[in-house]
């Protein structure tokens, strides 16, 4: 493991948000020191303002004072920022001969970042907002996606492809592990017994230094949904 | 042509994703098998390459299916660094046009299809128009920051953002007709306005770009399964 490199990266953040946990674990992949700045929605900073002005919205990774957006353009800016890390996406090969296979081995990590992104929050979200039938339908919704990440991983410990063990589609996913056990008990299924192929990847992923240290237990994140709901007067 | 044979692209003349890989094959002098798509009709080929999303464009390559237009852009300039890349070199740059790309999908996409498909009355469409509007007067300041005073988001060629954005303009032309105004406004904004010129003129967009705004809205009745007679 390469010892931590001092490189004026701020993240702002909030403690809960996967979005931002997916830069922290990959920052600790790599390696690099950071400061975290723990953001208050309800009263965000001059500074995440005046940094995201067009979205508002955590993460925020500030590299010397400029600030990148959007959590998987964050882990893409990264890798290339810093090239002597490991890598999240396989690398590009330095030959003609093997470009397109190297291309394509990112395209695909790519496709599935954006298809989590598209498809996971949300349907998480419906799950613990809504009741009956719109409930049972995003259960349904849920069991699908959740499977169809588990034929992609396949028989692999990891979706890796980068240099380390933890590859993008890891980094973007396993934060939305510890949000499995609230799936679970506002759906009312089990994630062991529908893909229990990628309940193991989630078991794998948390024995790895930078996921133990950077995740909170699913119980606080059960916990923390109840406090939205509250707010948002959803019984 | 890089190792890995032989290209084909699925797409439908009329979809703005699938125009944005035309355009980038363009730029790249990449030549293409093209197939027309018929959405009511899906191929097996297409179920078979995109079976998560069955939709179009799928770019294959060597057989090799690529999913997702701007995952393809990004695939295109990685397995052809010979050819003029459509993302820039610096990494920090790199990361503003993926941010600018991701608000044009996150934003345009949906309120052009609020405009064209969805809306179902007047005042939906003219929440749809309003929210295209919005994110266009956010793209006007986009676009200074970008080219910092150049053509292009790219800056003097056409670049990510250029294409990402650029592919929508086949439908502002027929939305434009539709509403009666355009949609970017060169008095709201400008520089936007004069993009949208330079751009439909480049040699990239010629013949991808659909310009035709009826042949647009007779497809858009098509889809919505209305005959011509009873339209709005």
């Amino acid at each position: 493991m390469a010892a931590e490199k001092k490189a004026d990266l701020v993240l702002l953040d909030f403690w809960v948000s996967p979005f931002g946990q997916r830069c922290r674990i990959a920052m600790a992949e790599k390696g690099l020191d950071f400061e975290y700045r723990e953001e208050d929605l309800a009263n965000k900073s001059d500074l995440l303002l005046r940094s995201n002005p067009v979205h508002k919205k955590i993460p925020v990774l500030l590299h010397a004072g400029r600030p990148v957006c959007e959590s998987l353009v964050i882990l893409s800016y990264l890798d290339e920022a810093f090239p002597d890390t490991p890598q999240l996406l396989p690398p590009l090969s330095a030959a003609g001969a093997g470009a397109a296979d190297a291309a394509y081995a990112r395209a695909r990590a790519r496709f599935w970042a954006d298809y989590i992104d598209k498809k996971l929050y949300d349907c998480g979200s419906r799950l613990w907002k809504l009741k009956g039938e719109p409930q049972a339908q995003a259960r349904a919704e849920m069991v699908e996606i959740l499977r169809t990440l588990e034929a992609e991983l396949g028989d692999r410990d990891f979706f890796g492809g980068g240099g380390g063990r933890l590859g993008f589609v890891d980094v973007a996913l396993v934060p939305f592990t510890s949000w499995f056990y609230s799936y679970e008990r506002y759906g009312g299924f089990s994630v062991e017994e529908a893909c229990p192929k990628l309940a193991a990847w989630a078991r794998r992923c948390g024995e790895i230094d930078s996921v133990a240290k950077h995740l909170h237990s699913p119980e606080k994140v059960y916990d923390f949904i109840g406090v939205l709901k509250k707010k948002y007067g959803i019984e | 042509m890089a190792g890995g044979g032989e290209l084909k692209l699925l797409g439908v003349w009329s979809s703005p994703y699938a125009i944005r890989v035309r355009v980038v094959l363009n730029l790249k002098s990449l030549p293409y098998e093209y197939v027309e798509e018929d959405l009511a009709d899906k191929s097996a080929l297409l179920l078979a390459s995109n079976p998560v999303n069955k939709t179009v464009p799928v770019l294959l390559h060597g057989g090799r299916p690529v999913n997702e237009s701007q995952v393809i852009v990004q695939y295109l300039d990685e397995a052809w660094p010979d050819r003029p890349p459509v993302l820039p070199s610096d990494p920090y740059e790199r990361a503003v046009a993926r941010f600018w790309a991701a608000y044009v999908d996150d934003k345009v996409g949906p309120a052009w299809l609020g405009i064209v498909f969805r809306s179902k009355t007047e005042e939906e469409r003219a929440a749809a128009v309003a929210q295209a509007v919005a994110a266009l007067e956010t793209l006007e300041e986009a676009f200074k920051e970008c080219s910092r005073g150049k053509p292009f988001f790219g800056g003097d060629g056409i670049g990510f953002v250029d294409v990402v954005l650029g592919c929508y303009l086949g439908w502002f032309t027929a939305i434009n007709k539709l509403i009666g105004r355009r949609l970017i406004d060169p008095a709201r904004t400008p520089a936007l306005a004069a993009w949208e010129e330079r751009f439909r003129a480049s040699e990239a967009a010629k013949g991808v770009v659909p310009d035709d705004a009826d042949k647009m809205l007779e497809f858009r009745l098509i889809l919505l399964g209305v005959s011509a007679s009873k339209a709005k």
